[in-house]
C-alpha cells in the first residue's frame, strides 16, 4: 500500500502527516508514507485544495485534515 | 537588556496593557464567534462547488466575479491559496482569474475583515473588503490583457475543475439560515452604543435579548439539522483556527504594544518618526506604506494590532488602507513562490500593479475620511 500526503508544506499538511503516521503505527501495517510537494504532481491526483491524502493513487480527502479514525477506516478499506 | 531603563519598562508595560485590552474587548465577543463562523465555512460549504467556476471553459465574467469574492470561503487557510492559484493559472481559466483570486483571497478572509472592522473601525473594514474585491478584478483583467498572448499553448484540464459527485447533505435554505444566525450573533453581540437614531438606541439596549434568542435558535438548528459527527467537526475546526491564530495574534499585539504603544500613549518608537514616514495622506506616505506592506510578512491577523499601533502613533488612514491592501496579499516569501509559478516578468508586473493600486486607493480613502 502506498500512502501519499499532498501539500506544499503548510501547517495542516504537517498535521495530516502526523495523524497518518499515528494511524499506521496503531494498525501495525507496513506502508510507505511519502510527501508530494510538487504542485504539478498534486494536480495529477485531481486535487486543487490541500492538504489531501491519497491511498494507492486515489485521493481520499481533499482540503481538510480528517480525524485519525477516518484515516484508519480508509487504510482498512484499501488493504 | 537594559530593563531598568524607564523607556524599556514603559514599552513593556504598554505591550502588556495592549494585550489585556485585546483579551477584554475583542476575544470573547468578536473573535470567538468569528472562529465559529470560520469553522462553519471550512466544514459546511462545499469548496468543490466553487472550483467549477475556475475551469478553462467557464464563463469569464463568472470566473472573475467568483475569484474576487471566494477568498471569504476558500482562503480560510493560506495553504489553500497557492495550489488553487497555480491550478487556475496552469490548467484552468488562466492568468486573469488566477491573479484576481491570488490578490483578493488573503485580503477578504472572513476573520481579517471582522477583526479589521472591530478594531480599526467600520469604514476601514468596509474599505478593505470592497477595495480588495474591486482591485482584484482590475488586477486580474490587467494581467490578462498584458499577458494573454502567452496563454495560448496552455494545457486545459477540464477534469480537474469538474464538479465532484459528493451530494450536499443539507438543503441550501438550511445552510443559509444557519450562517445568517451565526453572523447575526456576531453583529448583535458587538452592537456599539450610538444615540443618533432611536432605532440604534433601541437595538443597543436590547442587544443581549436579541443575541440570546439567536443563540437559542442556533442550538435548535444544531440539534435538528446536524448529526453528532458534524457538530464535533465544527467544534474541532473552530478550535483549530483558534489554536493556530490566537498565539500569532498575541505575539503581534505584544510586539505592536512594545514598539508603538496603545493609541494615545507612546512606547519605544517615537511618534514623530511614524508621523514623518506615514502621517498625513501624501503620495510618499501612501507609497511607503504600500511598499513596506508588500514586502513584509504578516502572520494571519497580526497586521491589525500593528496598524492599530501605527494609527495611534499618527499614521494617516489612507496609508493604513494602503498597507492593508498591499500587506496580506504579498510578502517576500510568497513573492518567491509566485515567481516559481508565474516567472519573474509576470511576478514583477503583479507586484507593481498591487503596489500602485494600493497607493492610489490609500490616497483616495485618506482624502475622504
Amino acid at each position: 500500500m502506498k500512502i501519499e500526503i499532498l501539500g506544499i508544506g503548510c501547517s495542516k499538511c504537517k498535521k495530516l502527516h502526523e495523524l497518518v503516521e499515528e494511524a499506521v503505527n496503531e494498525l501495525g501495517v507496513s506502508t510507505e508514507i511519502t510527501k508530494v510537494t510538487d504542485i504539478n504532481k498534486i494536480f495529477d491526483y485531481k486535487v486543487l485544495i490541500t492538504p489531501a491524502l491519497a491511498i494507492d493513487g486515489d485521493a481520499m480527502v481533499v482540503g481538510r485534515v480528517p480525524s485519525k479514525e477516518e484515516i484508519i477506516k480508509w487504510i482498512k478499506e484499501k488493504s | 537588556m537594559p530593563f531598568s531603563s524607564s523607556k524599556i519598562l514603559n514599552a513593556l508595560m504598554e505591550s502588556l496593557l495592549m494585550a489585556q485590552d485585546y483579551a477584554r474587548q475583542h476575544v470573547l465577543l468578536c473573535l470567538i464567534p468569528a472562529f465559529f463562523i470560520a469553522g462553519a465555512i471550512a466544514n459546511f460549504i462545499s469548496q468543490e462547488n466553487i472550483i467549477k467556476y475556475f475551469g478553462a471553459e467557464a464563463n469569464k465574467f463568472l470566473s472573475y466575479t467568483v475569484a474576487s469574492v471566494s477568498g471569504t470561503i476558500l482562503a480560510v487557510c493560506s495553504c489553500t491559496v497557492l495550489p488553487l492559484f497555480a491550478g487556475i493559472y496552469k490548467r484552468g481559466a488562466g492568468i486573469g482569474p488566477a491573479t484576481a483570486f491570488l490578490y483578493s483571497g488573503p485580503a477578504i478572509n472572513i476573520l481579517a475583515i471582522i477583526l479589521t472592522a472591530r478594531v480599526l473601525g467600520f469604514e476601514l473594514g468596509l474599505a478593505r473588503a470592497t477595495g480588495a474585491i474591486i482591485f482584484s478584478i482590475v488586477i486580474g483583467l490587467s494581467m490578462h490583457f498584458i499577458f494573454h498572448e502567452d496563454e495560448k499553448e496552455k494545457i486545459k484540464d477540464k477534469s480537474l475543475f469538474s464538479e465532484s459527485n459528493t451530494q450536499e447533505e443539507r438543503p441550501l435554505w438550511q445552510t443559509t439560515f444557519y450562517f445568517t444566525t451565526l453572523i447575526g450573533i456576531l453583529i448583535f453581540a458587538n452592537w456599539g452604543k450610538d444615540g443618533s437614531l432611536k432605532i440604534w438606541q433601541a437595538i443597543y439596549s436590547s442587544k443581549w435579548y436579541i443575541t440570546g434568542i439567536l443563540l437559542i435558535i442556533l442550538f435548535w438548528m444544531l440539534v435538528k439539522w446536524f448529526n453528532k459527527e458534524e457538530r464535533a467537526q465544527w467544534i474541532s475546526s473552530s478550535w483549530s483556527f483558534a489554536q493556530q491564530i490566537l498565539p500569532l495574534l498575541l505575539g503581534g499585539v505584544l510586539v505592536a504594544g512594545f514598539l508603538l504603544g496603545r493609541p494615545g500613549s507612546e512606547a519605544l518608537i517615537p511618534k514623530i518618526w511614524i508621523g514623518n514616514l506615514v502621517g498625513g495622506n501624501s503620495l510618499w506616505s501612501n507609497l511607503f506604506a504600500s511598499v513596506v506592506g508588500a514586502f513584509m510578512y504578516f502572520a494571519t491577523l497580526t497586521e491589525i494590532p500593528i496598524l492599530q499601533g501605527l494609527l495611534g502613533a499618527g499614521m494617516g488612514k489612507g496609508p493604513a488602507l494602503a498597507l492593508l491592501l498591499a500587506g496580506p496579499a504579498l510578502s517576500l516569501p510568497n513573492m518567491l513562490v509566485i515567481r516559481s509559478i508565474l516567472g519573474t516578468k509576470k511576478t514583477l508586473v503583479f507586484i507593481f500593479l498591487v503596489v500602485t493600486m494600493a497607493t492610489l486607493s490609500g490616497m483616495l480613502f485618506g482624502y475622504f475620511f
